[in-house]
């Protein structure tokens, strides 16, 4: 019976976990929505998240526009298929890897960034600080940076869509021969107004996920250094596993019937 | 005749940590312009009893009143509503790391909307000059600041809304003498200034003898002892000597490891 004991509890702190992550959302979610609201804290936020990610966002979605076209090309030849790169490029980008690496690249950039500031501010009593000074820390903390995840990402993500396509773009064109009008009117042809708003809708929720698995694992931050580099650490991997998670949940819901 | 109700009257207050017993029933009375130091070793709960006042942390049973309203058990609301009354000194001073130090200042002014930016400012200034401090500080960011020029500055900010009452967590630790002397200097004629009621924890027995008007011993989860400063030489607690002479040999046992 003993090996049950650690399974047990195991799956009991699982639980545990879910539960305070749950109740740590609603509250969350529901101070965005009440007042006091801080603007300003939610447009630097908004630069820090989104103005700020825009050279990794950016350089991310080059390179993986440039590997998909290249790899496109290497697999489709063999079946003289080679027309079909502009595509493959444009439904991936837009579909798949702008909102998965985008909010990957990001999940390490701002996830652990928020999870130390927030963690740091708990081990050395700047949250309990603010609750004396009249100030709800999930509403002045928490919030704006749920605000401005959700903004800021589909942004984020169009740009890193747009940078991804070109970088199929200079490969196919510059590397692979093609017509730069035909490789085009290809793109734009079959691209439709539903893979890119499914793709703006995974960014709106995973920059949910990153801000809230950052601000989640700083606030309850325990200890001194060593809590806030394991909040740090816990901020980055929970963030990225809910990101791959919530993407097949969100593929299954977007194309089910297709 | 009735007697003044106190500004904090604690009775009976019990806090756990799991089977850990760190107040076992404290009862405490702080009258209205009066200056209380608690002292006690290190691990005794001290910081614990002032963030049950705070409302930071739910004592578990007992009752907690400060100007006659309940704390224990409170809602949201009112502890807001209380905390407005209070100033707090964190032993680390606390200071926002992302604010500069004028802001830092009035931070529970803007919070509370009291103030437009400009008025918050000109208050900042007052204050930092309340404590020895010139209007180019409140520019800087407190991470330039020595440890000294921070609790000075984190004093500022306990007195910037005029609060009736003051608590000051280990307000000497970490500093020279003669920085801990100046500290010690400004909370008596800060307190005085304001007029407010004061309740102070420390292991300092010099601070403790200069800041107090009456000083209680806490050990073990309870008031051992309670009396004017003046009484405290001749208390007759041999926990109390034991303490203040700052023996090795007495009643009290550190948990040392051969």
């Amino acid at each position: 019976m003993n090996f049950l004991q650690p399974i047990g509890r195991v799956f009991l702190g699982f639980l545990a976990t879910v539960g305070r992550l749950s109740l740590f959302t609603i509250s969350a979610v529901s101070h965005t929505v009440r007042p006091p609201f801080y603007p300003r804290v939610i447009i630097r936020q908004m630069v820090d998240i989104g103005f700020y990610s825009l050279p990794v966002v950016g350089l991310t979605g080059l390179f993986a526009g440039m590997v998909l076209a290249l790899q496109s090309y290497t697999g489709f030849a063999r079946f003289s298929a080679e027309g079909a790169i502009a595509n493959v490029v444009v439904l991936s980008i837009t579909r798949e890897l702008g909102p998965v690496l985008a909010g990957l690249m990001v999940a390490g950039r701002i996830g652990a960034s928020l999870a130390a500031e927030i963690g740091t501010m708990r081990v050395t009593e700047q949250i309990d600080a603010l609750t004396t000074l009249s100030t709800n820390p999930m509403k002045f903390l928490v919030s704006p940076r749920l605000i401005a995840g959700l903004i800021t990402f589909p942004f984020l993500v169009l740009i890193a869509d747009v940078i991804g396509v070109f970088g199929g773009y200079l490969v196919a064109v510059y590397k692979l021969g093609f017509n730069p009008s035909n490789y085009l009117q290809n793109t734009w042809d079959f691209l439709q107004a539903e893979d890119v708003n499914s793709g703006l809708v995974k960014a709106a929720v995973f920059g949910v996920i990153v801000t809230l698995m950052g601000c989640y694992h700083g606030y309850n931050s325990k200890g001194g250094a060593q809590g806030v580099g394991m909040a740090t650490t816990n901020a980055v991997v929970s963030a990225c596993i809910l990101i791959l998670c919530f993407d097949y949940i969100l593929t299954e819901m977007f194309f089910a019937g297709i | 005749m009735t007697e003044a109700q106190p500004k904090i009257k604690m009775r009976g207050v019990k806090k756990a940590f799991g089977p850990k017993v760190v107040l076992d029933g404290i009862d405490l009375d702080v009258a209205k312009g009066e200056s209380v130091v608690i002292i006690g070793g290190s691990g005794t709960g001290k910081s614990v009893m002032l963030k049950c006042i705070l409302g930071l942390l739910e004592a578990d049973q007992g009752s907690i009143q400060v100007d006659g309203q309940e704390v224990v058990r409170a809602g949201a609301r009112v502890h807001e509503e209380i905390n407005r009354k209070f100033g707090m000194l964190f032993q680390g001073a606390a200071l926002f790391d992302s604010l500069p130090v004028w802001e830092n200042v009035s931070f529970g002014l803007l919070a509370e909307k009291r103030v437009n930016r400009a008025e918050a400012k000109d208050i900042a200034v007052a204050k930092l000059a309340q404590v020895g401090m010139g209007p180019d500080v409140g520019e800087l960011s407190p991470a330039e600041l020595s440890g000294g020029m921070q609790k000075r500055v984190a004093l500022a900010r306990a007195i910037a809304h005029d609060p009736e009452i003051i608590f000051f967590d280990e307000p000497t630790t970490g500093l020279d003498p003669i920085m801990a002397d100046v500290i010690n200097d400004l909370i008596v004629k800060i307190t005085r200034e304001v007029g407010a009621t004061a309740l102070s924890i420390t292991h300092d027995m010099t601070s403790a003898r200069k800041i107090a008007n009456r000083i209680a011993m806490l050990y073990d989860g309870k008031i051992i002892w309670a009396g004017p400063t003046e009484d405290i030489d001749t208390s007759g607690n041999e926990y109390v000597d034991q303490f203040i002479h700052g023996k090795a040999e007495g009643p009290i046992k550190m948990a040392v490891r051969a």
